[in-house]
């Protein structure tokens, strides 16, 4: 129970910081304060919420469960390429959507999109397919809220109540706090995640008598020594995973977050920073789930591994609902609870649950990003700003970020799941193939609207083939995967028991090659915007002649 | 030329995730307890940070913030 008080203490913190710690006292209300913090955000809190909204409850809980199957191989796939993409798109793009908004008021990309392109309805579209692929993360959050209250409380907080506490919380600081007490508490929330990634491998490492008897017996083991390399995993599958982080830009909510920077040069901490904070958060994670293997004296931990061995030695003989079973059985999302439990004292154990429950509650920029894009791409765009005045669409805004959440919350109690983390694989997918649209219309003259419908519709068609095709295929039991088309001998798709393979790779590969494509070719034959609105851009894009710098002016 | 270099630092970095010589062995131990695999893409993490410092000193699109500085003052002088 004291663990569950630790971490209730901790919701109330983050409850005082989001409402009340940054609220500023004033008349009417702006939508760009409330959804922007008036782009007033200092270095400190931009890098750390930056970094923050984007470590979701995957960070923590999905990757030292991914390595407690997978083995090492999961920080190379998932961290390491991420920290060398995303803070490479944060200084290409992310500065140069940054600039834009602050020089033509833009608050979403969608605003930029239209713009840019001189379209209406097709940025309804993007919207849309935006919306869709973001709704399963706000879910996901508050499944990873109520089972982590559940699992932290030891059963006491039902899965129904935890879920609706965290719900509550979220919404509460969002609805009041706007974008600033969203940015203050992923602050709050990442410093408090970066201190105890590290605090929890010091404790746990020191509980099972030091890492290197631990290493050394599982590479004398048979069964996990393969989890010390990477070779169960393909150099295809490995590569594949560099296209995902693509994303990370394309996520609506990190590119709203690009437009709250007090300055430009806020840019420059947080591309230098952030691969060493995806270090320091996933390394410890990583290592933990894969050294988790070697417990043997945590029951549930044993159940997991049973699971998979069976799952290996006689799956192949199982119907595809067995094998579902056993690999929900086998996963490893709350290995680093159970390791927690097993070795951190109960102070502790709060302490790094609060932790936990900070990434899973990474929820809030997506919510309050929807509500962004609800009020700017569809209240503001359709006249409802103009009839009903500014201060009506903020409050426009709050009631959606009500509704959301509650939505969120009725569908979280009813669905499995598992269907959400499959979701979720297919909106990183849907996410990364969207990238080509930022990259052309901020760097290539030639682009149209047209190209950008052309890839949108791509991306729709794409995430939802893969998703009937997995439907309808079930997943292969561990092993060579399920060959269901070939040519001349080749590979062209396959059914592996992690999902999907086109020409050996993973379906984000082709999805953001034939999307930039698709962006390239319509758009070769189709009518550019006029000349005037190109200027708009790409006088911005590019070094301007000394005559007119700042510095000489000065 | 410094751009140049840069986007071949790039290049060769992005080629270097792709660490094929570690794949299939988990030695030497670094530290005694860290697998090569994994010390090998933690260097590769601190390599891109310095990548980025690289960027951030050398290929700085400071261009951008300058232009929105000058419209400000543009608008600033023709209020007065």
């Amino acid at each position: 129970m004291i663990p569950a008080i630790v971490v209730f203490l901790y919701l109330a913190v983050v409850l005082y910081i989001g409402i009340f710690a940054f609220r500023r006292a004033k008349g009417k209300e702006k939508a760009e304060d409330y959804f922007l913090a008036s782009r007033s955000l200092g270095p400190f809190v931009f890098l750390f919420s930056l970094f923050g909204t984007n470590m979701t409850a995957f960070a923590i809980l999905g990757s030292s469960g991914h390595a407690f199957s997978n083995g090492i191989v999961t920080f190379g796939l998932m961290a390491s390429s991420s920290a060398l993409v995303i803070p490479l798109t944060i200084f290409l793009i992310g500065t140069r959507v940054w600039a834009l908004g602050k020089k033509h008021g833009f608050m979403t990309p969608v605003q930029m999109f239209r713009d840019r392109w001189e379209c209406g309805h097709i940025g309804t579209v993007i919207f849309l397919v935006q919306a869709v692929l973001l709704v399963p993360y706000i879910i996901i959050g508050i499944m990873g809220g109520g089972t982590t209250l559940n699992a932290i409380s030891g059963g006491l907080v039902p899965y129904w109540f935890g879920g609706a506490i965290v719900a509550m919380v979220v919404m509460s600081y969002v609805f009041f706090g706007g974008m600033r007490g969203t940015a203050w508490v992923n602050t709050f929330q990442t410093v408090l995640f970066l201190l105890f990634g590290a605090l929890a491998l010091i404790v746990i490492g020191v509980g099972m008598g030091g890492f290197k008897s631990a290493t050394q017996s599982m590479l004398a083991s048979p069964a996990f020594s393969a989890l010390l390399t990477r070779e169960r995993i393909s150099p295809l599958y490995f590569f594949s995973y560099t296209f995902i982080p693509l994303s990370a830009i394309a996520f609506p909510h990190i590119l709203i977050f690009c437009l709250t920077a007090r300055k430009m040069g806020q840019f420059k901490k947080t591309v230098i920073f952030y691969p060493l904070c995806i270090m320091a958060i996933w390394l410890p994670c990583v290592f933990l789930g894969v050294m988790a293997n070697r417990v043997s004296d945590v029951p549930e931990i044993r159940a997991k591994q049973e699971a998979r061995r069976v799952l290996a030695t006689q799956g192949k003989a199982m119907t595809p609902e067995a094998r579902d079973d056993l690999r929900e059985k086998a996963a490893g999302d709350d290995v680093i609870m159970l390791l927690l439990k097993r070795y951190a004292p109960f102070w502790l154990a709060g302490l790094l649950g609060a932790g936990i429950m900070a990434a899973v509650m990474a929820s809030d920029s997506q919510i309050l990003a929807l509500s962004t894009m609800f009020t700017e791409d569809v209240f503001a765009f359709y006249g409802g700003k103009r009839r009903f005045g500014e201060s009506v669409q903020v409050q426009t805004g709050r009631i959606f970020i009500v509704l959301i959440t509650m939505f969120a919350y009725a569908v979280a109690l009813r669905a499995p799941e598992t269907i959400f983390e499959l979701a979720i694989q297919y909106a990183f997918s849907g996410y990364a193939a969207l990238s080509p649209l930022l990259v052309a219309a901020l760097f290539w003259r030639g682009s149209t609207k047209w190209g950008a419908l052309a890839s949108t519709i791509w991306v729709i068609v794409a995430v939802v083939a893969v998703a009937l095709f997995q439907h309808a295929v079930p997943a292969p039991a561990p092993g060579p995967p399920t060959l269901i088309w070939s040519l001349g001998g080749t590979e062209v798709l396959s059914r592996t028991p992690g999902g999907t393979a086109v020409f050996g790779f993973m379906p984000v590969v082709p999805m953001v090659l034939v999307s930039a494509l698709l962006m390239f070719v319509v758009s070769l034959f189709t009518r550019k915007p006029k000349p005037e609105t190109l200027e708009r851009y790409f006088a911005i894009s590019k070094p301007a002649p000394d005559s007119v710098r700042l510095d000489r002016v000065a | 030329m410094k751009r140049i270099l840069l986007v071949v630092a790039f290049i060769a970095l992005y080629a270097s995730h792709q660490d094929f010589w570690y794949w299939r062995t988990a030695y030497p131990l670094v530290f005694g307890f860290v697998p090569i695999g994994l010390f090998y893409q933690a260097c590769f993490t601190v390599a891109a940070s310095l990548l980025m410092w690289l960027l951030v000193k050398f290929a700085w699109p400071g261009h951008l913030e300058s232009e929105i500085e000058n419209d400000r003052k543009h608008e600033e002088d023709r209020s007065r």
